[in-house]
């Protein structure tokens, strides 16, 4: 009995060597959970796909620098000469946040802009990055994007602006980031006169000061999928109203269905579609 | 109803005990003049003091009294016959947004501005003053008639903001508050906007786009309202008062930044205590900076429009490259600034951007 006892004990407490090491290797950040579907997916694998769920089709949100990349020719990005944020209404740990933005998307502000070509097509081209607070406009995205359009002005080519994230005011600039609503969309206005295409793509989300100006004055409007779109945000509209919204509120199929959208296009077919747009307005 | 504030309490009981002395002296006939010219002194002091150091907060307070005169009020107080039109030719007449056409010292103009409720009856027909897009329309519609018929504009901006709801979001409340602001920016007539009272974001914007934005003494103008700011930073709108001192909403403050061009200063205790003070005040303002406006040519106007907001804007630049000097002096005068201490940044704060096309532009 004892014996055996013994030589159970030592059979218990060995383990194989071989299944342990890989667990403790595998980096909490290898896989990750659908936000729609749930599935996991591995990291690797979504990059591949563009940062599209490939179970459900579900759009991840990406950097401008990674949207970038999906868009222009490769190599063609010239950036505009950064500006940056001050903090005229000395508002509260301003400072503080814009910095830690900067350090944790390489961007200055919330916009990255300049000149690229799609498939050979010189363009102007404008990504605003949820990452840096919330990719809301202050006067450093209004002003980019208003340089951004004149650039375009004098060099006779279109500006495409993918609104990616735009969570609409910088609340820490107060009047003077609502004062940036008027400019970006003057800035249309007169890019207008050259006879150019602006083509504004909404991506997720696209809400509030940004909808509400220059996001909403593209000669076509194109939209990602499943891209959280509208003025009001969902939660205050719920708060208000104290109705039941509809399960799709406020999405880019929404928007689509109610007339406010020309396309939705998927990220995968962005590029091809940018292409031929472009081509048509040549 | 009590349409006072806390803050007024000190002087209403003074005012009660001038008055009570009053009626005091009128009933026994003893000469206590020497002691109500005192009193009535007093008031006056206190009644400047007081309505001199309003917090921001307070201020909104003022903005929002339900006595404050509304458009409707307006259209009456600073203009003669005044016809309402109606609608915006494709959903509805939306009653949280008026206009139409009025006189000011017999020269029509257009007459445009959200309206608020003044009982809780109007209120309902009005939705409380939230516009939806149809206003906006409306707006634009009557704006674009103004144009044609070489009428000038005035917006008078009392409004928390576009209504947050589905219909309003189904029909596009975005796409209109763009189309608004963009179309208004180019309107080839003189265009003064005037915020009478809360001026809510992009709910204020979408009408207040003009060649002079003035400001009611206790009217307030933001991105966003003390409340949801207070409940951003600090998930508590109860702290609205303190987030109102953070966004410097104040006529003060945006006449200090420049936004604004200038304060019509309300009758002492603020405009709902004598709405034909506040009227006949807002008028002269209004024929000064018309009559200023009306003297410049139609291009020379619509450009300086645009300029005035191409150049709002708080940034600096990057490189001491870009600070090369076409305009010697705007450099040497922001010096100051403490951003450009190091030498390396030019302010650009508050300032004409003199060096657009420069940076980037070969």
């Amino acid at each position: 009995m004892l014996r055996v006892f013994r030589s159970k004990q030592k059979y218990a407490t060995v383990r194989p060597k071989s299944e342990q090491p890989v667990r403790k290797d595998v980096p909490d950040n290898l896989w990750l959970r659908c936000e729609s579907c749930a599935a996991m997916i591995y990291r690797k694998e979504l990059q591949k796909t563009q940062h599209v769920c490939a179970q459900c089709g579900h759009h991840f949100r990406i950097s401008a620098f990674e949207r970038l990349q999906t868009v222009v020719d490769a190599d063609s990005f010239e950036a505009l000469a950064p500006l940056r944020a001050q903090n005229p209404l000395d508002f509260p740990a301003y400072e503080e946040k814009l910095q830690q933005a900067r350090e944790r998307t390489g961007l200055e502000d919330a916009v990255l802009i300049g000149t690229a070509r799609v498939d050979g097509v010189r363009i102007v081209i404008g990504l605003i990055d949820f990452a840096f607070i919330g990719g809301s406009m202050g006067s450093v995205v209004g002003e980019q994007l208003v340089r951004g359009f004149e650039l375009a002005s004098s060099r006779e080519v279109p500006v495409v602006i993918f609104s990616g994230g735009g969570g609409g005011a910088r609340m820490h600039e107060g009047i003077f980031s609502l004062m940036q609503m008027a400019k970006t969309s003057q800035a249309v206005g007169r890019f207008r006169q050259t006879g150019q295409l602006f083509l504004s793509v909404l991506t997720h989300p696209t809400m509030g000061g940004i909808y509400a100006s220059f996001a909403s004055l593209g000669d076509i409007i194109l939209a990602e999928p499943g891209a959280l779109i509208g003025f009001a945000g969902p939660r205050i509209v719920a708060e208000t109203t104290r109705q039941k919204l509809p399960d799709d509120f406020q999405t880019a199929e929404f928007a689509l269905e109610h007339g406010m959208l020309d396309a939705i296009v998927s990220r995968s077919d962005m590029r091809t579609t940018v292409a031929k747009l472009l081509s048509y307005h040549v | 109803m009590n349409t006072s504030f806390e803050w007024e309490k000190p002087l209403e009981e003074l005012e009660t005990r001038i008055r009570e002395l009053r009626s005091f002296i009128q009933e026994q006939g003893i000469d206590f003049s020497q002691e109500l010219n005192e009193l009535e002194r007093k008031a006056e002091r206190q009644r400047k003091q007081i309505y001199a150091n309003l917090t921001p907060w307070q201020r909104v307070m003022m903005a929002r009294h339900p006595k404050r005169p509304t458009m409707l009020d307006y259209t009456g107080l600073v203009f003669d016959g005044f016809m309402e039109l109606h609608g915006d030719r494709a959903v509805r007449d939306d009653g949280a947004v008026v206009g139409g056409i009025a006189l000011l010292d017999g020269e029509p103009v257009t007459v445009i501005g959200p309206q608020k409720g003044r009982d809780t009856k109007e209120n309902l027909a009005r939705n409380f003053g939230l516009p939806h897009p149809e206003g906006y329309r409306k707006a634009l519609r009557l704006m674009r008639q103004a144009e044609k018929f070489n009428r000038p504009i005035i917006s008078l901006i009392d409004v928390v903001g576009a209504y947050p709801g589905l219909a309003a979001e189904e029909r596009g409340q975005g796409l209109m508050i763009a189309e608004c602001i963009e179309q208004m920016s180019f309107l080839r007539v003189p265009i003064i906007c005037v915020i009478t009272g809360e001026g809510g974001s992009g709910g204020a914007l979408a009408v207040g786009v003009g060649d002079r934005i003035l400001m009611l003494e206790h009217a307030w103008y933001s991105v966003i309202s003390p409340e949801m700011c207070a409940n951003i930073l600090w998930k508590d709108s109860s702290r609205a008062a303190e987030a109102a001192e953070l966004l410097k909403l104040t006529a003060t403050d945006l006449l200090r930044f420049g936004i604004i061009d200038d304060v019509v200063t309300e009758p002492l205790g603020g405009a709902h205590r004598d709405h034909t003070g506040t009227g006949r005040q807002l008028k002269a303002f209004i024929k000064r900076h018309l009559a200023q406006l009306k003297r410049k040519n139609t291009g020379a106007l619509v450009e300086e429009r645009l300029q005035r907001f191409r150049q709002i804007g708080a940034f600096s630049e990057h490189t001491r490259q870009q600070v090369a000097v076409e305009e010697p002096d705007t450099a040497a005068s922001e010096e100051g600034a403490p951003d450009d201490s190091s030498g390396t940044e030019n302010d650009n704060k508050h300032t004409p951007d003199k060096k657009v096309g420069g940076g980037y532009n070969d």
